[in-house]
């Protein structure tokens, strides 16, 4: 198992690209609602802001994927 | 449809590459003078370095048919060493002369340091005085800002057109400042720094086509030069049209590169053959 510097030294290159993708997708959706608005709010926007803020609380929990993938899955 | 890359590492590449490249409708590729993993010690290196990327690699892109380009140049990174970079730059005019020489890069800035500003000066004067064209390298992560700054500030101070100065690895947190001041920009398609194929599809959008060259550097490091098509089917995918993905992946290198005489690949239109005309 790595340790937390390790973990960075491996991944944070990669989790940068990734959540720079993610801003960029969603300025692509409001540069897009600014141009072809939509009346209808897609739920789809709504858990991507959803899943954000859960990843924003900096907690100690590390079950982080797990609760997003429920939030992304259809209610049971 | 025809593509040109502008700024790709060949000498890291294979011969396979180069096939795929032919195959995807690749016609021509500009290879910079680069950092080759560490620091070379003799300015002989680099010369050798200038005679490979000159005379040898466009036989090779040319088993390919794809005609091969290149800048000459001190890199960012070796310019700490002044020495050895003053060196280099008294044998740089000579492949001036040669017909695949397309000007001086990519020089600027790596960290930002007094011996590497003192190099990109020498090197932007030289291509002042001998009509080369320049490319300009932006540093990588969190130095990128400041370098960019810093590059755009002794460029202020010098007798440089913009119009014949490209300044390379845009990203949207630096492209304003180089388009808005008539420069040239890239961007170049990383799989993880740099800029992705999809944000740069982003700032097409956002900022319009002119000025603008996209490129995959492809160099020994994580890099793939198929980031361009990707980048080109992505375009697509948003519903612009080829003649809008030529205008940016063929004909803005023609544009930008053909102020180059040597460069002679010429800006290309799409147009519908009218085959019931009568002769």
């Amino acid at each position: 198992m790595q340790n937390p510097k390790e973990v960075l030294d491996s991944y944070f290159l990669e989790a940068r690209c990734q959540i720079l993708e993610i801003a960029s997708m969603l300025d692509r959706y409001d540069r897009a609602q600014v141009d072809q608005p939509s009346s209808n709010e897609d739920q789809r926007i709504e858990k991507m802001y959803a899943s954000l803020s859960m990843l924003s609380l900096r907690e100690t929990a590390t079950d982080r994927s797990e609760r997003l993938l429920n939030l992304f899955s259809d209610p049971e | 449809m025809q593509i040109i890359q502008p700024h790709y590492h060949a000498i890291a590449r294979t011969a396979q590459d180069y096939e795929r490249m032919a195959m995807s409708g690749v016609v021509a590729v500009a290879e910079p003078a680069f950092w080759a993993g560490f620091d070379r010690a003799y300015p002989e290196t680099f010369i050798d370095y200038f005679r490979q990327i000159s005379e040898f690699e466009p036989t090779r892109a040319a088993e390919y048919g794809i005609r091969h380009f290149c800048w000459v140049g001190v890199n960012p990174k070796e310019a700490e060493n002044t020495q050895l970079s003053l060196e280099v730059l008294k044998k740089m005019p000579e492949f001036f002369e040669k017909s695949t020489v397309l000007g001086i890069g990519e020089i600027g800035f790596h960290k930002t340091t007094r011996n590497e500003e003192q190099i990109f000066e020498a090197q932007v004067q030289m291509a002042i005085d001998h009509d080369q064209l320049i490319l300009i390298h932006t540093p990588h992560l969190q130095d990128k800002v400041r370098g960019t700054r810093r590059t755009l500030e002794v460029l202020r101070h010098m007798n440089v057109n913009p119009e014949r100065v490209w300044i390379d690895h845009v990203e949207e947190h630096t492209i304003r400042e180089p388009l808005n001041q008539g420069y040239w920009v890239g961007f170049t398609l990383y799989p993880i720094t740099k800029c992705s194929p999809k944000r740069a599809v982003d700032m097409l959008e956002v900022y319009g086509r002119e000025r603008i060259l996209v490129n995959s550097s492809a160099d020994w490091g994580p890099s793939d030069p198929f980031t361009l098509q990707e980048c080109i089917q992505d375009f697509r995918r948003r519903g612009h049209s080829v003649q809008e993905a030529i205008e940016i992946f063929h004909n803005n290198p023609c544009r930008f590169l053909g102020q180059c005489p040597d460069f002679d690949i010429k800006p290309i239109r799409m147009e519908v053959a009218d085959e019931l005309a009568v002769s």
